[in-house]
């Protein structure tokens, strides 16, 4: 099952990044995703299985081939809890402004109190 | 107008950002006493804590248990590490919805900004089965509550 942490493990190299990037264009092979990177086939495939592990990506089997796919659906989940905790936060917060508000309104009342 | 800012923070945390038209001791008298709390930690309207105990020491409870006022509810519990009135504290938490989620460690800080308060909130990203649970919750219950949810997760003591 993917996971949250190894998402953003994942997410934190700018190679694994990049790799993405390119998936987003369409599907790739090892081979294809090996050549603008100037790196070897062995070392790709070291970071898809990162991507893999995380849920980032998704790999088929195609005769001796495993092209690689993005999967939307792990980047998009993040980026919905994120939406929803800061709407959450958003809603909560500004109730504690109007807490806020009252505390503030009393100290003052206080204050104006003991300088009499 | 946004006030709040949300980012994550390499690959295991999310800092939130909020500015308070009120000075920290204020803003940190908000998130331990609970007849402060319970006036601003519900999530959606309609929903309210009729249980908000805060012992705000370290090794010191917390528990809220929330209520949506038609027999639904749920509850946290958690455990203050370090409290530095009024600029820091530092706790953990988990939900309870029934099952307990992993263990959330937050850090909140409080720090003067000209005549109010930036507070940052500093808490781990939960993890994908405990995220799932939350948004399967959300979509079996209505978003709102999950809003709930989420918010009891990441709230500050």
């Amino acid at each position: 099952m993917p996971n949250l942490d190894a998402s953003f493990s994942a997410l934190a190299d700018p190679t694994r990044r990049a790799i993405l990037a390119r998936l987003a264009l369409g599907e790739a092979t090892v081979m294809e995703l090996a050549q603008p990177f100037e790196m070897t086939q062995p070392a790709v495939s070291r970071h898809l299985k990162v991507l893999a592990d995380a849920g980032l990506i998704l790999r088929r089997v195609e005769g001796t081939k495993r092209p690689c796919r993005l999967a939307p659906d792990a980047v998009a989940s993040i980026d919905e809890w994120l939406a929803m905790l800061r709407k959450a936060l958003a809603a909560n917060y500004d109730r504690l402004d109007g807490v806020l508000a009252g505390m503030g309104a009393k100290k003052h009342a206080t204050r104006r109190k003991d300088k009499r | 107008m946004t006030k709040l800012t949300l980012k994550t923070e390499g690959d295991r945390f999310v800092v939130v950002a909020r500015r308070f038209a009120a000075a920290p001791e204020a803003v940190y008298r908000a998130h331990v006493e609970p007849r402060l709390i319970q006036k601003w930690m519900l999530g959606p309207d309609g929903w309210t804590m009729p249980v908000c105990i805060n012992e705000a020491r370290p090794g010191g409870k917390i528990r809220y248990e929330w209520s949506d006022g038609k027999g639904g509810g749920f509850y946290l519990t958690g455990e203050f590490v370090e409290l530095k009135p009024f600029s820091r504290i530092v706790h953990v938490e988990r939900m309870h919805l029934p099952d307990p989620t992993p263990d959330n460690h937050i850090v909140t800080t409080f720090e003067k900004d000209g005549t109010g308060t930036l507070m940052t909130m500093r808490m781990t990203l939960p993890d994908e089965a405990t995220r799932a649970a939350m948004l399967q919750t959300g979509m079996e219950r209505g978003m709102e509550a999950s809003y709930v949810r989420l918010e009891v997760m990441i709230a500050a003591g």
